[in-house]
């Protein structure tokens, strides 16, 4: 009979956390990326042709993973090619999100607008940081 | 016999109230001390565009233009307007009545070389939308006239507080319409203010 309580309690928190997560997954990721990225690079992740690259299918972002998290904080200058597209406008860096920020970030991009990249792990999110400190 | 006449009354109410689209009326004005309206145009102007042209009033004589001010360098509303801005240009296409003029209000950074790149990059190589340069005292007091608020601070994350409008300036240079810039719904709606003017402007042309 001891079994029951905790079942019981076991079963509610996961029904509430499968509410709660199924429609928006990446919350933190999706609230961040709104209000640190969505202004340039849109909410649907398509940027502005020609002047800022998109997010959604980008070739630039499935291809450099490890990059992800330096280009967030620290910005980038000079030509970047997405997308058969040559793009040169300097991006600044958001330097006040922190690694599990950042991490949150990757992960919403990764899995949103039909993109489906692997899961970012905020350990390679840490050491990347930490090798590209100016 | 009253059962007709009821069924028939709303049909002839609705026959009746559905006109044409008002025209737009004239936004630039202000009141005199006497009271009295007096409609303003924009006032004379003289910057350079993205191809070392002047561009003036003259520019735009006999054709409406939708006008709005940015900086190439601006990371928070800027992008969505251009985007915005962007789908207008390229909706009317084939519209040789209408125009599109974006100002900057960093003439420091935007120059006519940085605009022509700009320009280029987002697919503007026809004289359609003009982006133009010019004296920052110019620039910031015709955004008044405008009805956009440009005012430069720098506890801002960006440097520049400024309003997202678009204006829409009909071919004697009375503003007509405007919209929230960054709004895409809103925008839409602007569209439809868009095409009243174009409907209002053919039909003065066919009626002379």
């Amino acid at each position: 009979m001891r079994w029951k309580t905790p079942l019981l309690i076991s079963s509610l928190f996961s029904l509430v956390l499968w509410v709660s997560c199924r429609d928006d997954p990446y919350k933190q990721g999706r609230i961040l990326y709104q209000n640190f990225c969505a202004s340039c690079h849109m909410d649907d992740g398509t940027g502005l042709q020609g002047v800022i690259p998109p997010l959604a299918h980008a070739d630039y972002v499935a291809q450099n993973q490890g990059k992800l998290a330096c280009i967030i904080r620290y910005g980038m200058e000079g030509e970047v090619v997405v997308n058969d597209t040559i793009y040169n406008q300097e991006m600044a860096g958001i330097p006040q999100l922190t690694d599990f920020e950042i991490t949150n970030i990757i992960n919403y991009i990764n899995h949103s607008w039909g993109n489906d990249y692997n899961y970012m792990q905020y350990a390679d999110v840490k050491k990347a940081l930490e090798e590209c400190k100016p | 016999m009253y059962k007709w006449f009821l069924f028939l009354l709303p049909l002839l109410f609705v026959a009746t109230s559905c006109q044409e689209p008002a025209s737009l009326p004239v936004l630039s004005k202000e009141q005199t001390p006497e009271g009295e309206t007096v409609y303003k145009t924009i006032p004379d102007f003289k910057f350079v565009d993205q191809d070392s042209q002047f561009v003036t009033p003259g520019t735009f004589a006999g054709k409406a233009y939708v006008a709005d001010f940015f900086f190439t360098s601006c990371p928070t509303i800027c992008p969505i307007m251009a985007k915005n801005m962007l789908q207008l240009y390229e909706h009317y296409e084939n519209e040789d009545q209408l125009l599109f003029l974006s100002h900057t209000i960093d003439p420091l950074r935007d120059t006519v070389e940085h605009l022509k790149t700009y320009a280029q990059n987002l697919g503007v190589t026809d004289q359609r939308w003009r982006f133009v340069t010019g004296h920052k005292d110019s620039l910031y007091a015709i955004a008044d006239d405008y009805f956009n608020i440009v005012v430069e601070d720098a506890t801002l994350p960006d440097g520049f507080d400024h309003s997202g409008r678009f204006v829409l300036v009909d071919q004697d240079g009375y503003i007509r319409a405007y919209c929230n810039g960054t709004n895409k719904e809103a925008v839409t709606a602007f569209q439809k203010d868009i095409e009243n003017l174009l409907h209002e402007m053919e039909n003065a042309t066919t009626d002379q």
